[in-house]
């Protein structure tokens, strides 16, 4: 028997570490002011993000939510256009039009974000419906959390996606709150994946935290949609360790719980299962943080050294 | 030139799109059916029911569908059947397919037109009879058309269907069966282009879709009397034409806006601001609205028939304007 070949897992890790430290950076930089507005940060949820960004081909159609740096970040975006995006600089992605919330890095196939829960569902249809028509085996892909499976718009999607056999992947970030306000209070339908199975579309629920559980279930939704077999949900149980924004101070939550989750942290994991395999010694993980937070420094004193975007670009690129 | 009604304009401007453009798709409510009116009647026939999509009663997420078709490389056509019901996708259409150029600093497009039809046509109602034009025209982001001639129907479909942003093309009911003479040539028109109907030069009457029929009417009555009335035919409610009627208050220095949507912040309230900021010197009476009441369309046909502006009103309000001084 042909001995079965491990996929490298160092840059899945040094993804996810990217995501924490850019993260971590710009919530600081948010506590200095350097960064406005308002600030949704995803850590503790990047098993998600990297486990299902690197399987998608260059020409997928990647849809994000209101919590979607790390989304940006595992579709390879480039780290000082997206911190330059964050502070609102003339070299942003978007030119400072955008911001955290209305992140687009189509270079890399992360298509919106979106400032409106579960708004980016639809669209993510509309680009496999594109997908479907043109042949070429491409997919569209829509993150978003459990607060979103409360609105019309999700039920909507669903149903449209079964009825036309959309290749759409819906990733659904469980993390338990909506905002300030735990899943429990919102719906009485404990696991989201139970809607799919309603609308007829093949669902999994899996450990949010567990990059190869996401890997692996994101394989089988993507062979699916791949082979023009239909759309797939895939329900991600995760933890986001801060509030539901920076500034939050997540009172609604006890410190026992956050300790709990703290244990699962999924780039700990990842590491652990590292070390166990002799894939990789403390020396190697200990490198993949520094340079990763290297590259955040940099990029953050790319973005607060830009210029601002001048005035005039206030009425520019509102029509075509 | 060739005759057509109003609702044969809309249906051979798609059909000339559909076959000039393999990426044009209908997408909304029993459109390969034909829709209730017959505007994609033979469509499906022609072009398939893959680029005459049926879709469930889910106008929300059936204008995020068509936004993300039209950035995934699509030129799609959605119908929300009555411009009622658009208040249920007005998240995507305000949200998103406005805001997506611009908010990702001019990486995304979307080439989506929106087809709808509005207006009063006798007892349908608070919920089919609505003009929502003034609502949409306070999106940036978006274009709105409403086209009063079979001829401009045609034009300005192509026109919206060709342009890279999100359009808003109004149609009124009540014109669907109207007929006009058509241009046999591919003939695209301007957006953002008001057209004088009529001239003159004692009084500017500005109508938009079903009040420009009255508006003629009363400049006809009004000639009669001696009185010179200019009609202009607005055309595009966003972008406005300004320049067409600030030219005609200058010539007439007499304004008159006429719409069927109710008053209140209605487009007419923005044509006499834009009015008295380009021509308050021009001008020797204030600019008058003539448009519906304040109130929700009633069913009932007496009462309906109060709810509509036309003839008489346009009449009384010129007589107003020129009795100012």
């Amino acid at each position: 028997m042909a001995k079965k070949v491990l996929p490298d897992f160092i840059p899945l890790l040094r993804r996810m570490w990217l995501i924490r430290a850019f993260e971590e950076k710009a919530s600081l930089l948010y506590a200095e002011r350097q960064i406005a507005g308002l600030l949704h940060l995803s850590i503790g949820q990047e098993a998600v993000a990297v486990g299902a960004c690197s399987l998608f081909r260059k020409d997928d159609y990647v849809f994000g939510g209101h919590r979607s740096h790390g989304h940006a970040l595992a579709t390879g975006a480039d780290i000082n256009k997206l911190m330059a995006e964050l502070a609102g600089r003339a070299t942003g992605y978007c030119g400072g039009k955008g911001g955290s919330m209305h992140i687009v890095a189509k270079e890399t196939g992360f298509i919106t974000a979106t400032g409106v829960v579960g708004g980016t569902i639809p669209l993510a249809l509309g680009a496999a419906f594109a997908a479907k028509e043109r042949k070429k085996g491409q997919l569209a892909v829509v993150f978003f959390g459990d607060g979103a499976g409360q609105a019309g718009a999700f039920h909507e999607s669903l149903n449209i996606a079964s009825l036309w056999q959309l290749p759409v992947i819906f990733v659904c970030e469980n993390n338990g709150y909506a905002e300030f306000t735990p899943l429990s209070a919102h719906t009485k339908v404990e696991r989201l994946a139970q809607h799919a199975q309603t609308y007829a579309i093949a669902a999994s629920t899996v450990d949010g935290n567990d990059l190869f559980a996401v890997r692996e279930a994101m394989a089988r939704a993507i062979k699916k949609c791949r082979n023009d077999k239909g759309p797939a949900f895939v329900e991600c149980l995760t933890h986001r360790m801060r509030g539901h924004y920076e500034g939050d101070p997540a009172k609604y939550r006890e410190l026992s719980q956050l300790a709990e989750w703290k244990k699962q942290d999924p780039i700990a994991r990842v590491e652990r299962a590292l070390r166990k395999k002799k894939l990789a010694n403390s020396q190697v993980l200990e490198a993949i943080e520094t340079e990763t937070r290297a590259l955040v420094e940099k990029a953050a004193e790319f973005a607060l050294s830009s210029p601002w975007p001048s005035a005039e670009n206030v009425e520019s690129m509102v029509y075509v | 030139m060739p005759e057509q009604t109003f609702l044969d304009a809309i249906r051979s401007a798609l059909a000339e799109e559909m076959r000039r453009d393999l990426s044009v798709y209908l997408f909304g409510e029993d459109v390969a059916l034909g829709g209730p009116f017959g505007a994609t009647k033979g469509l499906a026939d022609e072009f398939g029911t893959n680029r005459v999509v049926n879709t469930p009663i889910s106008e929300g997420t059936v204008m995020g569908l068509t936004t993300g078709a039209a950035i995934a490389g699509l030129r799609p056509v959605v119908e929300i059947m009555f411009i009622d019901f658009i208040t249920l996708a007005m998240d995507q259409l305000v949200n998103h397919a406005a805001k997506l150029h611009y908010m990702s600093g001019g990486q995304l497009r979307i080439p989506l037109t929106i087809r709808v039809q509005c207006g009063i046509t006798g007892a349908m109602g608070a919920h089919h009879s609505q003009s929502l034009e003034a609502w949409l025209t306070h999106v940036p982001g978006l274009k709105v058309l409403m086209p009063a001639t079979p001829a401009d129907a045609k034009g300005l479909l192509k026109a919206a269907i060709r342009d890279d942003n999100p359009v808003v093309f109004i149609e009124h009911r009540g014109l669907y069966w109207t007929k006009g003479e058509i241009p046999e040539k591919d003939d695209v028109l301007p957006i953002g282009k008001a057209k004088v109907l009529r001239q003159g030069d004692q009084i500017t009457i500005v109508a938009l879709a079903s009040m420009v029929g009255p508006a003629l009417g009363a400049a006809a009555e009004l000639a009669e009397q001696g009185i010179s009335a200019e009609v202009v035919d607005l055309r595009s409610v966003s972008p406005l034409d300004i320049e067409t009627i600030v030219n005609s208050t200058k010539k007439t220095s007499r304004v008159i806006v006429v719409h069927e949507a109710v008053r209140q912040s209605g487009i007419g309230a923005e044509i006499a601001a834009l009015v008295q900021e380009h021509a308050f010197y021009h001008l020797d009476s204030p600019v008058l609205r003539v448009a519906a009441p304040f109130a929700p369309i009633p069913a009932g046909r007496s009462l309906e028939s109060a709810f509509l502006p036309g003839k008489n009103l346009i009449l009384e309000a010129v007589r107003r304007s020129i009795a100012f001084g």
